[in-house]
């Protein structure tokens, strides 16, 4: 992009902030960057500038970059939650195209400051991802690449464990103490040899007793952050490798709130970068260029959701809903003309799985023609299209970020500091050769045997892995 | 309202950024050493094998795998959008078989097809031969090749005052001459001086032959199925190569026998079967003739090969010793691979007449699986201990 173009561009940007003001966006402040494709493809692969190195990102940048390359994918546009905020344009797109671009990022930086899923987001997290890749850098020069490559490896394959909510689980109760009556005439205990309460408090106590006798479980309950228990407790780990644990860790748990809310943020930036551009002084040659670069993006998938598309239908749906409400909408109190205060309400307190729950209706399922669809030999095949079916796939699919529940059942399994895991089976089986691979990464973490317990084509199976094979039983 | 929108919109230059290339090369270096580890599973890989050995195809390997915990995506629901007439029982897709690998694929799949990894690493196959060639240790072979075919050839290399009167070379002496009576003004040839005189002088130069054939012998009695036939092809798929790499020109015998031996075509080599029992000296009698006929020792370095299954007419084996004794007497090496899907018993009648001969120039080996196409590859040629 050359000059004149920059200078229209920015131009245009001051106006875009403006319009985007009095729809009543409040983004954060955002500064743009124009980059090569090649960088473009770098930071999507990445996911954020000044990432540590790893082989798994080069993959990354070059399987989309040579997608670029045979014209098959674009990416558009980066934008980075921070604060400020950051966002990448190609400069090898047309003025227009980067128009719509600064549009649509206006609505992700206006959501990521104000949807409720982002409160906690480290905001700083750019600086916070430069100084990790320092750490790593630092222990790479002290222990040799290789080590830490093989050690970052293993990290990797389960960075996808973690629990966001582990910062709100409460302290474990503390028993309550049992109700005493007041010790008033001597004869007070009499009184209560009948009553249902001491009665359960002298079975609290039995079942206590025979809990103390009974060797205490570890972990007490089901843990499914795994890389913050290896972190803690995995044995023989070096200072550095469990810190690399925790960086891994924090990297992921920044992106969680993104992957949360896919659907609602893009549907929410697609939303208002159209309507903005069309408040915009165009030319006619760019108004159809802007037509057909919007049709593509919010284009439907047939093996998958496009959560632009998605996204996109459900806040028009909503909007026009609140606008025109029907009778039974009216009757829980809703007001006509409401549907602007209701997106900035969807847009406040909203993830995918609340979105699609509370808004997905019968009536849009059939408008976008949704369905399910599965392998049946060598093909695939859509099995289902009632309404409720596909609403309850398509949250389904986006339980867990679409990632198999894997928790710790006991890290001293038989007791021999064996770490036991669990696979919640909910329906869907586990790919057996990755999961024979993975678990071997964990024990390699873990550094004694590590079993999971899972369930392949209805029969309860347990891999095993003790550092020199793996192993696969029926239970 | 402060207004706290940055107006400016930045436009750095970032050509010396590199850390997306830099990862990709480390992903590829770690590529290669997945394909060295597994080299003994791709040797023998089908799509290398089946090819016609002179194209260079791609060799599509597939990129380094992160793994994870994951759902197997064929099994399972999943959701999509249509254009709005979508039934149940519509077909939206064929699932690409996981084995789907051809030379030089296209591009893949763009963004709308999760779960397979299509994208795949490649090598050429030229790449491919050099890290098994490496790994075979090759050199050995030269020293044998500089031993026996020294063949001498002389060539004038300078130009000088001095030499012999035979060696005079006489246009350049008048040359000479000539500039120099030119210098004085008097431009002719005259007067010549012993200054003028220009000579001739050669050098010996040793000049290796660089030729070689192989002389690929097969069994094609009925007891020889398409397995073997298969091995035998990779055997010598990759012997063919090796060689192409160390002599300028490599020729190929191809000989198939069963009671009678003749010399075929290599289409009919890899592709005709027979029936009939088996008579292995007729295949060697054959080749010593055609040695004795095309192919001097003095001039060729020569490899014969036989691979059958073993199953010989009991009383020819005493035969094919002898046979194999005068062969080796003419040839680098003769190698003997005995292929026998799964093990059957005891070992053949031909292996265990072989097993007496104990010549350094004499390797056997036994292959039971596409596996064990590479160890066989690296015993035929790697412990050749060259003495010091």
């Amino acid at each position: 992009m050359d000059d004149p173009d920059v200078a229209a561009l920015e131009a245009a940007l001051g106006e875009i902030w403006a319009i985007a003001r009095r729809f009543g966006l409040d983004p954060t402040p955002t500064q743009f960057e124009l980059v090569p494709a090649a960088i473009m493809y770098e930071f999507g692969a990445y996911g954020l500038p000044g990432r540590f190195a790893h082989w798994s990102f080069g993959k990354g940048y070059y399987r989309m970059k040579t997608q670029y390359d045979y014209g098959l994918s674009k990416i558009y546009e980066m934008v980075i939650n921070a604060n400020p905020a950051y966002a990448f344009l190609m400069d090898s797109n047309s003025v227009l195209q980067n128009k719509l671009v600064i549009a649509h990022v206006l609505g992700h930086t206006d959501f990521f400051k104000h949807n409720a899923y982002f409160a906690r987001t480290n905001r700083g997290m750019v600086e916070s991802v430069r100084l990790h890749a320092e750490r790593i850098r630092q222990y790479e020069f002290d222990h040799g690449t290789d080590t830490v490559e093989r050690f970052l490896d293993a990290a990797l394959a389960i960075q996808d464990h973690i629990d966001p909510h582990l910062r709100f689980a409460a302290a474990p109760p503390t028993p309550a103490a049992p109700p005493r009556t007041n010790p008033g005439s001597p004869y007070a205990d009499l009184w209560e040899l009948g009553d249902e309460a001491t009665a359960a408090r002298d079975q609290d106590a039995a079942t206590r007793q025979a809990q103390a006798l009974a060797p205490a479980r570890f972990p007490a309950a089901p843990e499914a952050d795994l890389l913050r228990f290896l972190a803690q407790h995995a044995p023989d780990l070096a200072l550095w490798q469990r810190d690399i644990l925790e960086i891994v860790r924090a990297e992921m748990l920044y992106f969680v709130p993104q992957m949360q809310t896919k659907i609602v943020n893009e549907g929410w930036a697609s939303f208002h970068h159209a309507r903005i551009l069309r408040e915009l002084d165009l030319t006619d040659a760019e108004t159809v260029e802007f037509a057909n670069l919007n049709a593509g993006v919010i284009a439907p998938h047939r093996r998958s959701i496009n959560p632009y598309h998605l996204g996109v239908k459900l806040l028009e749906d909503i909007e026009r809903r609140w606008d025109q409400p029907s009778p039974e909408l009216q009757a829980r109190g809703i007001q006509p003309g409401s549907g602007r205060a209701k997106l900035f309400e969807v847009r406040e307190l909203e993830n995918d799985l609340s979105l699609l729950r509370n808004y997905l209706t019968k009536a849009l399922v059939e408008e976008l023609d949704l369905y399910l669809y599965e392998r049946q030999g060598n093909e695939w095949i859509i099995v289902e299209k009632n309404w409720e079916k596909v609403r309850d796939g398509l949250v389904d699919e986006m339980t867990n970020f679409g990632n198999p529940l894997i928790v710790v059942d006991n890290a001293d399994h038989r007791r021999s500091r064996e770490l036991y895991l669990v696979h919640r089976h909910e329906g869907r089986d586990l790919d057996p050769p990755y999961a024979e691979k993975t678990l071997a990464y964990v024990q390699q973490i873990w550094g004694r045997p590590v079993h999971l317990e899972t369930v392949l084509n209805s029969d309860r199976v347990l891999f095993s892995h003790d550092g020199t094979k793996a192993a696969r039983t029926e239970l | 309202m402060t207004d706290l929108s940055f107006t400016a919109i930045g436009h750095d230059d970032w050509s010396l950024h590199r850390k997306g290339p830099a990862d990709q090369q480390r992903h590829q270096q770690k590529i290669k050493e997945a394909v060295r580890k597994n080299l003994g599973q791709i040797v023998s890989e089908e799509s290398i094998i089946l090819s016609d050995g002179q194209k260079t195809i791609k060799v599509p390997i597939r990129s380094l795998d992160e793994y994870r915990f994951r759902f197997d995506h064929s099994s399972g629901q999943h959701t999509g959008a249509g254009d709005g007439d979508s039934q149940v029982g519509d077909v939206i897709g064929r699932a690409g078989g996981r084995k789907a690998r051809g030379a030089g694929r296209g591009p893949g799949e763009a963004g709308d097809s999760p779960g397979d990894d299509y994208y795949e690493a490649e090598i050429s196959i030229d790449e491919l031969a050099a890290l098994i060639f490496a790994d075979l240790g090759l050199p050995n072979l030269e020293e044998k090749r500089q031993q026996e075919l020294e063949s001498e050839a002389v060539q004038f290399v300078d130009v000088r005052r001095t030499g012999i009167l035979p060696n005079l070379d006489k246009r350049r002496t008048i040359l000479e001459n000539i500039k120099r009576n030119a210098a004085k003004g008097d431009p002719h040839f005259g007067g010549v001086i012993r200054d003028d005189l220009r000579f001739k002088t050669w050098d010996q130069r040793v000049e290796y032959q660089s030729n070689a054939v192989v002389i690929a012998m097969m069994d094609t009695s009925g007891s020889m199925g398409e397995f073997e036939k298969y091995i035998a092809r990779s055997f010598y798929f990759w012997m063919v190569r090796f060689l192409r790499t160390k002599y300028q020109q490599v020729r190929i015998v191809f000989i198939s026998h069963h009671t009678e031996a003749k010399e075929v075509t290599e289409q009919e080599f890899f592709h005709r079967g027979e029936s009939g029992g088996t008579q292995v000296s007729a295949a060697y009698e054959l080749a010593l003739r055609i040695i004795a006929d095309r192919f001097p020792p003095s001039d060729w370095n020569i490899y014969p090969f036989h691979f059958s299954d073993g199953d010989n007419l009991p009383w020819d084996n005493d035969l094919c010793v002898s046979l194999v004794r005068r062969l080796m007497e003419q040839c680098n090496l003769f190698g003997y691979g005995e292929i026998r899907e799964g093990y059957r018993g005891a070992t053949s009648t031909l292996m265990s007449a072989f097993n007496k001969i104990h010549e350094p120039k004499f390797m056997a080996v036994t292959i039971s699986d596409k596996k064990e196409v590479y160890p066989a590859l690296k015993k035929f040629f790697h412990d050749r201990a060259v003495p010091a």
